[in-house]
């Protein structure tokens, strides 16, 4: 028993100083993530804006801009997270992974630390979608304990997509082949989702391909904690349960993945 | 005691033997030196002794643990220096240090102290703030040297240690690793090119060639075999991977010029 503690304990050290790693790395250079903030601004304030005047998308007791604010921080979420797995692919070919690889580190702990490392990526983008969406009079819900809700779901979700992408990383292997798989599978997470319009609207079998997307959860909880008027669908446990599940599937399967990169 | 041991150890890409049924014997505190050409499967074989590679058949034990079975026991006890330049660029000299000592389990009291040891006596103590990226090619070297023995690793593997390192922070790395030995008594088990190194450094060499041991023993001992007067290690190396030197194009792939080539860039 008390091993265990000790293992666990361990565990989660090892996985924060792939974090701490990843923070530093951040500090001494943060024009990607300033790069990465523009995404976020042009949805807000072009397609935002323009949509918030045709009223064409029933958005029930919510302003269009308050609807589209929790989607649009999702989004950024999902796009930093799944470009942030390409940075494997650059540690095997320079070598790096072997070192971590020939640590004690466990493997789970090195798949973990840097899925959660996506996290605090992530972070930088919601500050800055926090920010916008006040400038243009977004109603939000400044409660603390939503907030942390929001943080908590934001480097939750953010976790899952960067294992989805090592994964693919591990997989695809090459830079080049990333690139173009990681424009392919964005899209798809993002427009079969209830990011940008209410999944009510879409036709039967797309509104199946969203109820199985976890970004969908992702979406429904931010918009639950993140703003006044907001009201989660599937109710938070629901969400949580769901992005935690899928979080623990995809971090086992990195773990085992991991190794092969040294090969 | 025999603090490595490989037992047929093999392994293959597809059709390729990289290493064909290695056996070897490194006694605690040696220094071993493998020698042999580019592809002879010096650097695979440092791979499954890291436990970086699973072999395909055959096994090992690295200071009493099995390379496959006990993996985790035998990362606590090594040092490794990957044959690639592989600091972390993004990361100043210190920071890379200090993740490795977390990752180590450096006592939080000895870290700053080990940390700054280390990079003192690789005379990197004035650069340690500064971003690896602006490092040259041998400060990299010198520091993933610092990195590799910080946590006092029973066993310290060096894949082509001194590549890129210009003639005194060469013979710096070699004192260092006469030095691991003697005051550590860490075993050294090491690859280089460079015949005069192995020479001086390593109390026995074993010469690889196309994944086979071809020559095994003491440099001297290797030297009277040749049967040649006043025959260098050189002469050595050439009499056992020589004759097929110039067949040997084939087997140095396209990942494997490029590996080199990568270096090459950033060694500048
Ligand atoms: N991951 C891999 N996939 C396929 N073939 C590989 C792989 N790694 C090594 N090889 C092949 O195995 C052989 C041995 O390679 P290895 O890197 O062990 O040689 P080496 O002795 O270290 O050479 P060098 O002196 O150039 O570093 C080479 O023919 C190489 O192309
Ligand atoms: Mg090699």
């Amino acid at each position: 028993m008390k091993s265990v503690i000790i293992g666990t304990v361990s565990f989660i050290r090892k996985s924060l100083v792939i974090v701490e790693l990843e923070i530093r790395k951040m500090r001494h250079d943060p024009t990607e993530l300033l790069m990465r903030a523009v995404q976020p601004v042009l949805w807000l304030l072009l397609f935002g804006e323009v949509f918030a005047q045709t009223r064409a998308i029933p958005t029930g007791n919510l302003s269009y801009l308050d609807f589209l604010a929790p989607g649009i921080l999702a989004q950024s979420v999902l796009f930093i997270a799944i470009f942030g797995g390409m940075s494997v692919i650059w540690e095997r070919d320079l070598g790096i992974i072997h070192k971590f690889l020939a640590s004690p580190t466990p493997r789970g702990a090195l798949a973990l630390g840097k899925s959660m490392s996506g996290g605090a990526r992530a972070l930088t983008q919601a500050a800055v979608v926090y920010i916008l969406a006040l400038l243009i009079g977004v109603k939000m819900n400044w409660n603390p304990l939503a907030l942390l809700g929001v943080i908590f779901t934001v480097v939750l979700a953010a976790t899952l997509f960067s294992a989805f992408s090592l994964i693919i990383a591990f997989l695809v292997r090459t830079r080049e082949r990333f690139m173009g798989i990681g424009q392919v599978l964005t899209m798809p997470f993002f427009f079969a989702s209830n990011a940008i319009y209410p999944i009510s609207i879409m036709p039967p079998w797309l509104q199946a391909v969203a109820h199985g997307n976890p970004l969908t959860y992702e979406v429904d909880a931010l918009r639950a904690l993140m703003l006044e008027n907001g009201t989660s669908v599937y109710g938070l446990g629901v969400d949580f349960t769901v992005l935690i599940l899928c979080t623990a599937v995809l971090i086992t399967i990195c773990t085992y993945l991991y190794p092969r990169a040294a090969t | 005691m025999k603090i490595i041991e490989t037992n047929a150890l093999t392994r293959r890409f597809g059709d390729l033997i990289a290493c064909d049924n290695l056996s070897i014997a490194v006694e605690q505190g040696e220094i071993f030196g493998l020698l042999g050409p580019n592809g002879a499967g010096k650097t695979t074989a440092i791979k499954m002794l890291t436990t970086l590679l699973p072999p395909t058949s055959g096994n090992a034990s690295v200071a009493g643990y099995d390379i496959v079975h006990q993996a985790s026991a035998v990362r606590r006890v090594i040092g490794y220096v990957p044959q690639m330049l592989s600091a972390d660029g993004t990361l100043t000299g210190y920071e890379n240090l200090l993740i490795f000592a977390k990752l180590y389990d450096i006592p939080r009291r000895e870290r700053n102290k080990r940390i700054h040891d280390v990079m003192s006596f690789m005379d990197l103590a004035d650069d340690a703030n500064r971003l690896v990226r602006t490092y040259s090619g041998g400060m990299i070297r010198r520091l993933e040297i610092a990195q590799s023995m910080m946590h006092r690793p029973r066993v310290l593997f060096l894949d082509e240690p001194t590549i890129g390192l210009d003639p005194l922070a060469r013979r710096a790395v070699g004192d260092l690793i006469t030095d691991l030995r003697d005051n550590y008594d860490a075993t050294i088990f090491m690859t280089t090119h460079l015949m005069e190194e192995a020479d001086l450094l390593c109390g026995r060499v074993a010469i690889m060639h196309r994944g086979k041991v071809a020559a095994l023993g003491s440099p001297s001992e290797l030297k009277s075999a040749i049967g040649k007067e006043g025959a260098t290690l050189e002469d050595v190396f050439v009499h056992f991977a020589g004759s097929e030197i110039e067949a040997e194009g084939d087997g140095r792939d396209y990942r494997e010029t490029q590996q080199t080539r990568r270096t090459a860039r950033r060694l500048g």
